[in-house]
């Protein structure tokens, strides 16, 4: 037992301090929170406005008749109840959030800072250009980068994420085809892809078909040349790939593509294990979208807002969506509309309403400058370096797939090393949390029966790196040795235990409802 | 390298237990011809905060934000004040810096907000589901839009002409690959008559209110014409404070909502990022795009949330998902659900009665210049007025004395009269602006 300064134990000496229950339900700093609309009460407001009297003469008849359902708190109130609820997340400044294929690395607040400065915050999209040449300009310096760090000559912005990149990218290459007056209705994707590949090829109404891949996680140039053909459009491909891989036979590819008259589509979801140190361009590469939000560390919000600018080889590049932004002697210039449109563009239409993120653009671009062309380099190095730092010093407890081989950006594990423990991927990584890590990406890549897909990311230090490292060992030997208890029905620590998700997909509560709603409805 | 915490040493350290004599070894997949040195880049290196700091702030200086003078651009963007808990609020590590929340356990911070998002959007628009936000008004209105050809397993789909352009040349895009768009005639300051358009082989009519015009649209009749042939109406709000004052879509027969929500709790931002509203009716969420937040129980029976309906996804779903959406706008849909906290019921009507009763106002006075009428009956924030001059000269005259008078329906449609000049007034314009606004029109109109 130890003591303190007064003599009186500091330490409890036996209780079990989760079993207790308390009398508020809360739990120290671990508080449960209603929902907004179980606060509050009518009447009040968190923001002070004028009461104004108006009459219905230019309401057309349309005045709402019936209230919303709205509660009413104060400011206090309301800045408590997001304050609560911010503290069951987990995030990246609080911990190492090793999710591949998500990358989430240190989000710089110097980049929050730019974002509002209200030159950039406070700009309308449809200011006066006049008013606007510095937002241009900042637009421009950021096509600037995307084109030389991808080596490749345009780029088109309007995209919001990098499914949106993605099917920009594939209209490009629909309009690209239409105008050599062909129609290819197939788009060849691996079968380690992310979802959106599948899913951005049917949106764009192409027909899906997959490509094998082979026993060291690269694509089947076998599987390919067999698939490729006159109704081809396109082949998309992840690179490094969704293995954690570089696809060392990209040139090849790029040429089977390129003979068969199809365009190469690459997702560039990874670009962030690469950028500095190889071009996409130089590989062969149509199209490549660019999820700033990866990359480029513009936040991901719990979810977005994100950024995916499309990269073009110049046969793509006159038909990139609108807008576009031209530069000539009276200043910065946006080309909004087809009625003004230079003689040798040919765009496939419009993606969005204005013109792209411009908050994630400062953001980026705040990125870029602060890391220099150096520091870009350096940071793809860091997070290759420390991938297979995490990958040789826990191969020999858990189990890689693909051998000996060096990975990109991130490191693939697979359950073998589960095998008859009773442990699975779900309870190994649900058990992480308990250690106070959020869990890496499970059961994806498909092609990896039980996939564990880790992203330390540049942003962590040796220390931090070993620390995981060491809890992670400890894990699998446990496993290994019948030591279940750490994981069956884990977490135990979190704000929740596992959540029913078949009962919430059965008979799904999508909403809050006001009781005699409820009721009705009952 | 201020964000890099690793140092020479550790680099050694980490390569040596790699058992890699260099870090080029780690790319030793990489073919050679595509390796380049750091020279190719013809980029700067980097740059201390101070500088970076610097650059960007003399980029800033040089456009004209909204809050440095009298302003009335709209037409879909609206400027409105933001409370600073706000911004402070969604600033939070825990908000900010986390991922898309599929491992609940440690996320119902953010699954909770989503639910509750979900729940203002459905109350707001009068629908009974909304999901967890789409990328922006006009993409949402695409979505909406794929959706009713699904439902309805047509192929047309028809834009009222007062839809915002840049939202039915985003629908054009998409809904073109799987059928037929067909724009309606524009009518500025009146509705067409868009029922007349409707065959059995509509999947949809999309109807704006207020429309891009401003006009306030009676969204009843259209629905019952779109109902009784089998089709849907798709409504689409872009100013969405107007729903504080105006008749909700969902109780006016829409079957789809599709919205800009910016204008809570978001900024200009030059056009992005925003957050796309979406709401729909219960039988339909299957067929909904975009993440879903919901409630159920954890193994200790305690309510919590989970993403749900996952299997309309892309990443279960693949080509036959709903949508190709991942990334989404959650951080802009928390700032629009702290706004609209903090407003409430009470806050929000009164918030929009102080927008209509300014718009008002200031219609009766520039439309009481020399030349100038008002051509928007009845409205919300935002009326077309039509100048004895191009609209885009008048604009570029005013913004050079300092005041940014709108948006000229020419930049939108550029064959549409270029006489047309769209005004939105909010909460944040001042008696002083609004009379600056008109004594320079005079002058410049004389």
């Amino acid at each position: 037992m130890t003591m303190n300064s007064q003599g009186r134990p500091s330490a409890p000496t036996s209780f079990e301090p989760r079993a207790l229950p308390t009398i508020s339900g809360d739990r120290g700093l671990d508080h449960e929170e209603k929902l907004i609309f179980e606060l509050g009460r009518p009447g009040v407001s968190g923001v002070d406005l004028p009461e104004v009297q108006i009459s219905d003469t230019r309401l057309g008849g349309q005045r709402r008749r019936a209230p919303i359902g709205l509660p009413g708190l104060s400011e206090p109130e309301v800045v408590r109840h997001y304050v609560r609820l911010s503290r069951m997340n987990y995030a990246i400044d609080a911990g190492l959030y090793p999710l591949g294929s998500c990358t989430m690395k240190h989000n710089p607040r110097l980049n929050e800072a730019m974002a509002r400065l209200a030159g950039f915050g406070d700009l309308h999209p449809l200011a006066p250009v006049s008013a606007a040449q510095g937002a241009l300009a900042l637009i421009a310096e950021l096509m600037r980068w995307l084109t030389t760090l991808s080596g490749m000559p345009a780029v088109a912005m309007s995209p919001k994420a990098g499914a949106h990149g993605e099917l920009c990218g594939l209209l490009t290459i629909r309009a690209a085809l239409a105008a050599r007056g062909e129609k290819r209705g197939r788009i060849l994707v691996p079968e380690a892809a992310h979802g959106t590949n599948p899913a951005t090829a049917a949106f764009a109404g192409f027909t899906v078909v997959e490509v094998k891949g082979t026993a060291d996680g690269r694509v089947d140039l076998d599987d390919l040349r067999s698939k490729l053909g006159p109704d081809v459009g396109a082949l998309m491909l992840t690179n490094p790939n969704t293995c954690g891989l570089f696809e060392r036979d990209m040139m090849e590819i790029a040429a089977l593509v390129h003979e068969a008259g199809a365009y190469f589509y690459c997702d560039g979801a990874n670009f962030n294990a690469i950028a500095g140190r190889v071009r996409p361009g130089d590989l062969g590469v149509d199209a490549m979208h660019i999820n700033l939000h990866k990359t480029f560390s513009t936040p991901h919000g719990g979810g977005g807002p994100g950024a995916g600018p499309v990269v073009l080889s110049a046969r793509l590049a006159p038909f990139a969506p609108l807008p576009l932004l031209l530069h000539d002697a009276r200043g910065f210039r946006l080309i909004e509309n087809r009625e003004d449109l230079p003689a040798d563009a040919k765009p496939f239409g419009r993606l969005c309403a204005f013109h792209g993120q411009m908050g994630m653009f400062v953001r980026a671009l705040a990125y870029m400058l602060s890391h220099g062309r150096d520091g870009v380099r350096q940071a793809s190095e860091d997070a290759v370096l420390s991938a297979n730092y995490i990958l040789a010093s826990l191969k020999d407890v858990m189990s890689a797939p693909f051998g000996d081989g060096p990975c990109m950006h991130e490191a693939l594990f697979d359950d073998r090393f589960l095998h008859d423990t009773g442990v699975t991927t779900l309870d190994f990584a649900k058990a992480m949390i308990d250690e106070g890590y959020h869990p890496m990406t499970m059961y994806f890549p498909l092609v990896v029966h039980g996939a564990m897909l880790i992203e330390p990311t540049e942003s962590e230090s040796k220390e931090s790196l070993d620390r995981f490292i060491h809890v992670l060992r400890t894990m699998a030997q446990e496993a290994k040795v019948g030591a279940r208890e750490r994981f069956e029905g884990a977490p135990r620590l979190a704000p929740r235990r596992r959540l029913d998700e078949t009962a919430g997909a059965r008979n799904p509560v999508l909403r809050w409802k006001p009781k005699p709603l409820q009721r009705a409805a009952e | 390298m201020r964000y890099l915490p690793l140092t020479k040493a550790d680099r050694a350290q980490m390569l040596a237990k790699i058992g890699a004599p260099d870090i080029d070894a780690l790319f030793r997949d990489v073919p050679q011809a595509a390796v380049v040195p750091l020279a190719a880049f013809d980029l700067p290196d980097g740059q201390g905060e101070l500088e970076v700091e610097r650059a960007l702030s003399s980029l800033a200086a040089q456009n004209r934000a909204a809050g440095a003078g009298p302003f009335f651009c709209g037409a879909g963007a609206y400027k409105h004040h933001v409370p600073a808990a706000v911004d402070h609020l969604i600033q939070r590590s825990e908000f900010l810096t986390s991922y898309t929340p599929y491992q609940p356990e440690i996320a119902q911070g953010t699954l909770q907000y989503l639910f509750e998002f979900q729940t203002q959007v459905a109350l707001l628009t009068g629908m009974e589901v909304a999901n967890a936000s789409l990328y922006d008004g006009s993409t949402a209105t695409a979505e909406a839009v794929l959706m009713a050809q699904r439902l309805t397993k047509r192929k047309k789909a028809i834009l009222s002409g007062g839809l915002h352009p840049h939202y039915a040349e985003t629908v054009e895009t998409v809904a073109a690959l799987h059928g037929t768009v067909e724009r309606a005639p524009v009518t500025p300051g009146r509705a067409e008559d868009i029922a007349a358009l409707i065959d059995a082989d509509t999947a949809c009519v999309v109807v704006q209110s207020p429309d891009l015009f401003g006009l306030i649209r009676d969204l009843k009749p259209v629905a019952e014409a779109a109902h009784a042939k089998g089709a849907l109406l798709v409504a689409v709000v872009t100013e969405i404070v107007s729903l504080g004052l105006i008749e909700p879509p969902g109780l006016q027969g829409a079957d789809i909502v599709a919205a800009e929500g910016q204008s809570l709790g978001n900024g200009l931002n030059f056009g992005g990022p925003y957050v796309g509203l979406f709401a729909t009716r219960e039988k339909f969420v299957r067929q909904m795009p975009g993440r879903l937040s919901g409630e159920t129980v954890d193994a200790e029976g305690r309510r919590g949330y989970t993403l749900t309906l996952s299997t309309r996804e892309q990443h279960i779903r693949r080509e036959k998902a709903t949508s190709n959406i991942c990334t989404n706008s959650g951080l802009c849909a928390l700032a629009f659900t702290i706004h609209l906290s903090l407003l409430g019921e009470e806050g929000f009507a009164r918030l929009a009665r102080a927008n209509h009763a300014r718009a008002s106002a200031l219609a009766d006075k520039l439309a009481a210049v020399k030349g100038v009428s008002l051509i928007t009956p009845a409205f919300f924030n935002e009326f077309t007025l039509k100048l004895p001059k191009p609209a885009a000269e008048v604009v570029e005259v005013l913004a050079a004395r300092g005041i940014l008078a709108g948006v000229p329906v020419s930049r939108l449609l550029p064959r549409a009269a270029g006489d047309l000049l769209l005004v939105a007034v909010t909460e944040t314009n001042t008696d002083e602006d609004c009379d600056a606004f008109v004594k320079a029109l005079q002058e410049v109109l004389s």
